[in-house]
This record gives C-alpha cells, structure tokens and sequence, in this order.
C-alpha cells in the first residue's frame, strides 16, 4: 500500500498537475475570446508537425534539462538553489572565453575543454551560497537570489570592457568549440539543433550516478533528508552543503555552455535574465527532483515553449499563455496536498 | 561643482528611486513577520505596476485627470491584495513550500501581466501614461535653509507618503495588538494558537498586506519612475525590496533606511556619470553595491540578521511547531 502510495504521488501528482495547468489555460482563453481548441492544436502541431520545429524543441530543452538537473541536485540535499540563472550566465561567459581562445584545438580537446570552464564558472558561483549557508547559516535563497544579479551586471562588464565585438555582443567563438553542427541542420531543415542534447543526457545519467551510486551521493540525499541524524551518524554536512551547490552550480554553468557553444556561438549584453535558470526550477519541481523526471519535464516545458509561437500566430493566443500555463502546474505540483486530498476522498468513497 | 549641487542631485533622487522599494519592502515585512516566506513580493509589484500603468491610462480616458494615478493606486492596493491570496492559500492552506509558492506567483504575474497588456491594448506595452505623479515643494519645509532644498524640494508626494508609511507600519507592528500577535504568530505559532490567536487568518492578513503593499510599490514604480508597463518594467525591483527588508533585519525602519541606501545606489548610478569624484569608479561597482550588501548583512560583517523564528514553516494544528 506504501508503495502505491508513493508511486501514485511520484506520477500522478505531475500528471494530474499538467492536466488541470492546461485546463486552466484552456478556460482563460475562453474567458478572453480565444478557441481554446484552435489554440491547443496549434500548439500540438507547433512541437510535431515538421522536422524543424521538433529540432528546435530539442534545441530549446537542452540547457532546461542542464538548469533542471542544477536545482533538482541542490534540491536532494534539502537547499533551494534559485541562483541557477546567475550560475548559468557566468558559465555561459566562461565558455564563451575559452571557445575565443587557443585557435587551431582539435574539437575533442576545446569542446570538453570550455564546458569544463563552464562548470567550473558555475561551480564558483555557487561556492558562495554553499560557504555562506555552512558557515553562517545564511539562507541560500536570498544569497542566490543576490549573486544573480551580481553575476548579470558582472558578465555585462566584463564583455563591455574585454570582449566587446559590433552588435553589443562577444565575438563568435572558433569552429573548434562549436557545438553546432551541420549534419543536424541539415536533417531538421536548418533548426538550430546542436549536439548539446547529448551533453544535456550525459549530464542527466552523470546527476543519476552521482545520486544514487555514490558514498557522495548517499551522504548528500542523507543530509536532506534530515541534518541532525546526518551529523550524528559521522556525515560532515557543512562539507556536503558546500559540494552540492558546487556541483548544482557546476550543472548551471554547463547549461550556460549549451548557449555559448551550440545555440548561440557568442553572448550579448544581457538587460534581463535569461529566465533558463528559473525555468529549471518549475522543471524540477516537475521532475519529482528526479534524472528521468527532469528530462521529462524539460522536454515538456521545452515543447510548450517553441509550440506557444504556433499557437500565437495561428490562434492569436499571445505566448505568455504558455508561462500562465507553467507557472499554475507549478502552483499545483507545491499544493499536491490539494490533490492528494482529493484522491484520497475519491478512493475512501470508492471503498464505501 | 561644489558639494551642495552635487548633493541637491543625488539625494532627491535617492528618494525618487527608493519609494517603490520602501513600500514594498513594508509589505515584505508583513508577510514575513507572521512566518510567511514572500519570494513573490517581485510578481505582486508587476502586478501592481500593470494595474498602475492600465488604471492611469482608463482614468485619463475616462476624465479623472491629475487624479488617474491616485485611482490607479487604489486598483493596484485591491489587485495586489488579492492576487497575493494565490500565495496564501498555497503556502497556508495547503501548506505548499513558501519559497515554491512565491516563484510560481513571479512566474504567474509576469505571464498574465504581459498576456492582459497583448490583450487590452494589442501590442507588447501599455501606452506612455501622461498624468504623472507631480513634484512639488512642501510648504514651510522647503524653505529651511540646506535641508530645505534637498529633502524637500522638487521631490515626489509618493515618496513622502512612502517614509510616513514606513512610521505607520512600525507603530502598528511593535504598539497595537495586533502587531503583536502578528509577530507572534511569525515567532511561535504554536505558544500564540495556545494564547487563543487565529495564526491561519493573521497569516492570511499578513500576506494579503504584503500584496496590498507590494502592488502599491509597483503602481508608484510605473506612474513615477518607468511612465508606462512592459515586460521589463519590474526586473528585479521586488527582489530588491526583499533584500532591502532583509538588510533592515525584518523591521519597518530597518527596512526604509535600507530602500533608501538601494535608491541612493541606484541613482548613484545614474548621477554618478555627472559627479566629479564618482566619475572614475566603474558603474558595476555601484549597481553590484546593494547585492553585495545584502550578502554581508547576512553573513553578519554589518550587524546581525536573524529571521523571524518559525519562518518558511507551515503551521498545522495540533503538530506541535
């Protein structure tokens, strides 16, 4: 009975949680005038119809998949990181860096070589909550919340004042760091699907391994599932608090890189954020914190995302639709003791 | 350019800058004081910016004059109020994770503010708005040699409305009865439940004052500052005010002084390119300051800040905490 138990709020909770998301977005359009079934099967097909559109679906969950997994990882050791998105930034300039220099590299050498500085990048970033909260016990909410916007007006200075190409932009970075590929244009009719998923996959099965297959990853989840026991049995928690937003900023950085090396070849100055390291969180928050889960979810967000722009010039249904829609799955996913309450109604009237 | 020029420029515009956070940074502390984390303080100032912007334009159209941006606050005090109920009743009733409840509330209001603005004027923002919230001298005051001229000259009723509020709040959290019940509540749900108070409804009010506060800020922001609503209107501004209340340690006065050294920050960064001496310092230093600030405050460098005790905890009858 147990297990059921966990297994239904494992799958049922997310599933349930999208299909009254989409509902309610179906009745806001009805609300403001628009066909909600025009609307959804332009979104349907906006995700499937054509070779294109799925490699750009592709193409737009692959860093989702990376800042998923970034806040997801921080989530199994019981901390909230929200800072993704300046994690993400900072990776995105540390590839960016290093896909400008050391021209004539072979691929094999200079595609790893500026992920890992991206990591790295991301990984310093996160250092700062993870010290802070195992230190001073600063909650890692606010301090990650903070280091976004440092790492946003830092990343703008220091293109403006080192990288400054024409077009408020870096130079494009050298062939050699490039994720992008001609081979998976040419099959999705020139999307700009590049070879990042791949990188996005490995880093799914490498958060799976860590997690699960590892002393770190047993002492990690045990700490967030309850600190004082973790300390009593011998488990420095203050060390794995620092590792973990260590290596969720590690993930954000690389989720980053996916930008600068595949989508984009080069980074602008930035007004806003991107919003991909806020979307990681709906994503794990989607993904039960899971590998698969997460992938999942991405890919869902993902497709929704590049679907909206069918749907708006289809239906005339704006694409901020889809962002209504997200941000109540999400509502619904936190208050699952609604649905949870409502299940267990449904199954005791059953009994009875 | 001698120091009083230089002085007549920053300071009224520090005030100019700061009075969007004071007021949602008192409506942070609300919610926060009664144990209620409220990360949405940013969706429920873009919601109070869109309404501020929307209700200005509709009170022009319909002949309310100088008095469309007043309207508009008192549309953007009843919307914020009640959008913020979204936040109650997830983390209160259904005890979702506060922090979760807060980003999925950004995610929402940014999503229906810019889908609304599509809708209502089909295009990506509101139109320019032209009744403006007016600068004007205050009597007597102005004319007090030196402070005169810079506190109270030229500068906006909004932001003197924002600092006497900031007064207000403190009576009314630290003198009233329900004051203290509401940090009561924030400090031992439990002990106060025992005392015969209602912690679900003190909570509701407390959240529903922050939404009331915060959609305030965010109709000043958009009538004073920004002068219309897009999608980049509020980026980042509602976080600013949740740092401002954490850098004045949860506490009303705390949280004005800490507005106004963020609005001295950011019109520094503004004005800086004009003063002298400022004029060498690169611009990130400034616009990184009240972050970084925020950080050390934290960390305890700049005086210790110690939340409300029973914060981000949902409060279940009979469960003890």
């Amino acid at each position: 009975m147990e297990v059921l138990k966990n297994k239904f709020s494992g799958f049922m909770i997310p599933l349930v949680s999208v299909i009254l998301g989409l509902l309610a977005g179906a009745i806001i359009m009805l609300f403001s005038g628009y066909d909600p079934i025009l609307a959804y099967t332009a979104l349907f097909n906006g995700i499937f119809s054509n070779t294109y559109v799925m490699g750009e679906t592709i193409r737009q969950f692959t860093p989702l998949i990376l800042s998923g997994l970034a806040v997801a990882f921080a989530f199994r050791t019981g901390l909230f990181n929200i800072g993704v998105e300046g994690q993400l930034l900072v990776g995105w300039l540390a590839s960016v860096y290093v896909g400008l220099q050391f021209d004539g590299l072979t691929p094999f050498l200079h595609i790893p070589l500026a992920i890992l500085a991206a990591a790295a990048a991301g990984a310093l970033w996160g250092v700062v909550p993870g010290f802070l909260k195992a230190k001073y016990h600063v909650h890692e909410v606010i301090t990650t919340i903070m280091m976004n916007y440092i790492a946003l007006h830092v990343v703008n200075a220091i293109i403006r004042s080192y990288l400054l190409a024409p077009g408020e932009r870096t130079e494009t970075i050298h062939q050699s760091a490039s994720l992008a590929s001609a081979y998976l244009q040419s099959i999705t009719d020139f999307s700009r699907l590049h070879y990042g998923f791949l990188v996005a996959i490995i880093g799914a099965i490498i958060m799976w391994f860590l997690l699960w297959k590892t002393t770190l990853g047993y002492e990690l989840r045990a700490v967030g599932f309850n600190t004082n026991a973790s300390q009593y049995a011998g488990i420095n928690v203050s060390r794995n608090i620092v590792l973990s937003m260590v290596i969720s900023g590690a993930f954000a950085g690389v989720a980053g890189s996916m930008e600068g090396l595949g989508t984009y070849g080069y980074m602008s100055i930035l007004s806003a954020f991107t919003g991909i390291g806020f979307d990681g969180i709906a994503v794990s928050l989607l993904g039960a914190n899971s590998a698969i889960g997460v992938v999942l979810a991405a890919a869902l967000f993902g497709g929704l995302k590049i679907g909206a722009l069918n749907m708006q010039s289809v239906a005339q249904v704006p694409t901020q639709l889809i962002e209504i829609v997200i941000a109540l799955i999400i509502f619904f996913v936190a208050s699952s003791y609604l649905i949870r309450w409502f299940s267990n109604r449904l199954n005791k009237r059953g009994k009875i | 350019m001698d120091l009083m020029q230089i002085l007549e420029l920053i300071i009224p515009a520090a005030i100019f800058s700061a009075a969007p956070l004071i007021f949602t940074a008192l409506g942070g502390v609300f919610s926060e004081r009664s144990g209620v984390v409220n990360i949405g303080l940013e969706g429920l100032m873009l919601m109070g910016a869109f309404t501020g912007a929307v209700f200005t334009v509709f009170g022009e159209q319909w002949g309310f004059g100088a008095a469309s941006p007043w309207f508009s606050f008192i549309v953007a005090i009843i919307v914020g109020a009640l959008f913020s109920l979204l936040h109650a009743v997830a983390s209160i009733s259904f005890r979702a994770d506060q922090v979760v409840s807060g980003v999925a509330l950004n995610f929402l209001a940014a999503g229906l503010a810019v889908f609304l603005v599509k809708k209502i004027f089909d295009a990506g923002q509101t139109p320019i708005i032209a009744e403006r919230i007016d600068k004007s001298n205050v009597p007597f005051l102005s004319d007090i040699p030196i402070i005169g001229p810079l506190f109270f000259s030229h500068a906006y009723y909004t932001s003197y409305i924002a600092i006497a509020l900031a007064f207000v709040v403190w009576y009314v959290i630290y003198k009233t009865p329900f004051g203290l019940r509401l940090r009561s509540v924030g400090e031992h749900p439990m002990a106060a439940d025992t005392m015969g108070i209602n912690v679900i409804k003190m909570r509701y009010i407390a959240v529903m004052l922050s939404g009331a506060f915060a959609g305030l800020g965010g109709a000043v922001y958009a009538t004073s500052i920004s002068g219309s609503f897009s999608h980049s209107t509020i980026t980042g501004q509602g976080f600013m005010a949740l740092a401002a209340m954490i850098f004045g340690k949860w506490h009303p006065l705390g949280a004005l002084g800490a507005a106004l050294f963020f609005g001295l920050a950011q019109s520094l960064s503004i004005t800086g390119q004009q003063i002298p001496l400022l004029k060498d310092i690169p611009e990130v230093y400034l616009l990184i300051a009240p972050y970084v600030l925020t950080i050390l405050a934290l960390a305890g460098l700049v005086g210790r800040a110690d939340a409300p005790k029973a914060i981000g905890q949902p409060y279940e009858k009979g469960k003890g905490r």
